[in-house]
């Protein structure tokens, strides 16, 4: 029985060192920005139960350590494989300092659907617009702040392969580790019976919620039965269940 | 995999009753909204120029993934590709192979000036360092062109437009549309292509895929097949065209995998493992320019030097064990020459003979080793001749009664038959079961007795 409970919970230390979460799709340069940011200073490794590698690597800007959380490359946050599971278990409940979404500017459409995703979950989000060099010699042109503004977070443009955008991008990402940028994520609006639904789930649900958690995300994964999110903020840990006598429950409710 | 507690239990007993019925209609309304609204956000912060480059691209997509011409494409880029290997890689095999066996010369030399007795000498020189020497200079040449090429072509964005290609026969064989990508692992590894079947979410199609994954020819049977292939197919026509038939002997034993494969998931489908195949969605990235050094240095540390490596580590017991099998008598036959007898009848009907079969059995541990392997047992069978090229291979062969048909047979036993032990040690831990595991050994293998039988006897009936 495997446990995503056992991830780390980062940020908790004493000695601040600033954790930023790093999603994105497949291909996306993900990696590149990686490498670029953390340079030699990495290690690889599982994670805890899965087959999924993850990498981490550190770096240091205007005197705050940061570490880098590489997360497997999705295109949601459906938690229906095991990648997209660790990143939005690592993005949820393990509360890092803030995330880095890293998104590719040639299809930047398709992109913008884990980037809402991860809106949600949390406000803490900074966007990079990646391969910008690729998207101009095909003569896409995107317009970062107005980008910026729409989805009311700080989006960066960058070419992470030949380094253009880097330093801003992190000196936006300490601006926001110092508190100088507030975000005003945008939030999806679902259609009016889904919302109605939304509301009176979220009403239910405020408290047994640790105020970390967006009540409004929690219940959209209610709503969808993904009941695999309980198990993070559910107090006892003692008293489990197996699946099978949930499933059994959830049919006697259910009739 | 997951656990929930009382308090998780009565927030669901709380809210089931406030969730509309119909579950995946809802996820689909929430993906949709998800997808209207990035559709919104792209259309107002995006604008695009029609530059001649994405029309390019695209039309170079609408060609190379086309109905009529994506088929054709493919297999002109892999006859190609190892048109380019049996032709470049034959003239380094022939100065590695007589500079090593200079090398065995001179190390024989040195044992005899030591006195070192026959036996550590036949182990050490006869039987590890021979079979040693033929893995390197069998295998090093054409892995030293092949990977390159063929990570140039991973590397171009390529292998996503072949999986675009054959995702619709796999559909149709009942397996998963990326059962073609794990069968592309398959050609560098099947013990990689195994692991890669972790892409397919079904078990069902999961299954198929690891169980099929042995008919993609891996590195360890390409540097065999090119051997056979050159030596005999090749001599059948003039010399101006014998590396083309080689390539093309080749080409027709990998396509026969890959027909094999759909085949075989088709039936498999259709019977042990019923079921509807499940939908994928493939994303075409866009051709990138390969960035050559990363592409030198990836494919001959990480691919070359690997599989070399473990052909080396694997090789050089066996060789051993093959000598001392050879040398070790009951009643004058020696061990070797003993099993080969038993075999030999089987080995006879399905057009090759029991040294083959032994050979076959040994290079258990790695397909690398067959070769070598069968080239020691006919030499300790026989006369010590130097082998310092592929002309020396020949006459070996020829000498053991080779004909084209046994070179057929042997290639085809060579696509057909068990995967090699690390592969099935991978199956064992990917399914955790000894029965799909002894299936995995089993299908094969009971194709490939029954392939050569018929080729054997067909062509024996038509061309003798």
């Amino acid at each position: 029985m495997i446990k995503t409970t056992s991830l780390p919970v980062y940020g908790q230390e004493a000695t601040r060192n600033f954790i930023i979460a790093l999603a994105g799709n497949p291909n996306v340069g993900k990696s590149t920005v990686f490498n670029r940011l953390t340079g030699l200073k990495q290690h690889t490794g599982n994670w805890p139960g899965k087959t999924v590698t993850r990498a981490e690597g550190t770096f240091t800007h205007r005197n705050r350590r940061y570490t880098l959380v590489d997360l497997p490359g999705t295109y949601s946050l459906h938690a229906s494989s095991a990648e997209e599971q660790v990143a939005r278990d690592f993005i949820c409940f393990s509360r890092p300092d803030l995330t880095l979404v890293v998104c590719d500017a040639t299809c930047l459409e398709r992109n913008l659907n884990l980037v809402l995703q991860i809106l949600e979950i949390t406000n803490r989000v900074v966007l990079c617009v990646n391969l910008l060099d690729e998207a101009e010699r095909k003569g896409i042109h995107i317009d970062i702040a107005a980008l910026a503004h729409k989805l009311g977070i700080p989006v960066v443009g960058t070419a992470a392969r030949s380094g253009r955008g880097l330093s801003s991008l992190k000196d936006v990402l300490d601006d926001m580790v110092a508190g100088k940028i507030a975000t005003t994520p945008r939030q999806v609006v679902y259609d009016p019976e889904l919302e109605a639904s939304i509301s009176e789930i979220e009403k239910r649900l405020t408290p047994y919620l640790p105020d970390w958690i967006s009540s409004r995300w929690a219940a959209l994964r209610l709503l969808e039965r993904d009941y695999s999110i309980l198990e993070h903020f559910t107090g006892n840990k003692n008293e489990q269940f197996p699946q099978r006598v949930l499933k059994e429950e959830v049919a006697l409710c259910l009739q | 995999m997951s656990t929930i507690n009382n308090q998780g239990l009565s927030i669901i007993r709380e809210i089931e009753p406030l969730l509309p019925g119909n579950v995946p209609n809802i996820k689909d309304r929430i993906v949709s909204v998800i997808y209207q609204q990035a559709e919104g956000i792209s259309a107002q912060v995006v604008r695009t120029e029609n530059l001649y480059q994405t029309s390019l691209e695209a039309r170079l997509d609408g060609i190379l993934t086309s109905r009529w011409l994506g088929f054709p494409i493919m297999l002109l880029l892999l006859t190609l590709v190892l048109w380019i290997t049996i032709t470049g890689a034959n003239y380094p095999s022939q100065l590695l192979a007589s500079g090593l066996f200079w090398l065995e010369g001179q190390l024989l030399h040195l044992f005899a000036a030591w006195g070192a007795p026959a036996w550590l000498t036949g182990v050490l020189i006869q039987g590890m360092y021979r079979s040693l020497a033929w893995v390197v200079s069998v295998m090093l040449p054409p892995m030293a062109i092949f990977f390159p090429l063929f990570t140039l072509l991973e590397d171009l964005g390529y292998l996503p437009r072949v999986a675009f290609n054959m995702d619709n026969l796999f559909r149709r064989a009942g397996a998963h549309g990326k059962q073609c990508l794990t069968m592309c692992m398959g050609f560098g590894c099947n013990a990689a292509g195994v692991t890669s079947c972790r892409i397919i979410d079904s078990p069902r199609e999961r299954l198929i895929a690891i169980l099929t994954n042995t008919f993609s020819i891996c590195n360890g049977r390409f540097p065999t097949l090119i051997a056979l292939a050159t030596i005999f197919m090749g001599s059948l026509a003039a010399r101006a065209y014998s590396s083309m038939l080689a390539t093309l002997a080749v080409v027709a034993i990998i396509m026969t995998g890959i027909l094999t494969s759909l085949l075989v998931s088709y039936l498999l489908s259709r019977t042990l493992l019923q079921g509807v195949s499940s939908f994928f969605v493939l994303e075409l990235p866009p051709f990138r320019k390969p960035q050559l050094g990363q592409i030198l240095i990836r494919s001959l540390l990480d691919r070359t030097l690997f599989v070399l490596w473990r052909a080396v580590v694997i090789a050089a017991p066996a060789g051993a064990l093959t000598w001392i099998l050879a040398n070790s008598f009951v009643a004058d036959t020696s061990v070797f020459a003993l099993i080969a007898g038993w075999l030999d009848p089987l080995g006879q009907l399905m057009g090759m003979d029991g040294i083959i079969l032994i050979a076959f059995l040994l290079g258990l541990p790695a397909n690398e080793i067959v070769l070598p392997i069968l080239i020691m047992g006919y030499l300790s069978a026989g006369s010590m001749l130097e082998l310092d090229s592929l002309n020396a291979l020949q006459t070996l062969l020829l000498d053991h009664g080779w004909t084209w048909i046994t070179a057929l047979c042997v290639m085809l036993f060579s696509l057909l038959h068990f995967p090699c032990g690390t592969t099935l040690y991978t199956i064992f831990k990917e399914t955790r079961s000894a029965r799909w595991t002894i299936m995995a050994a089993l299908i094969p293998l009971a194709l490939g007795i029954l392939v050569t039988l018929i080729v054997n006897q067909g062509a024996k009936t038509i061309f003798f």
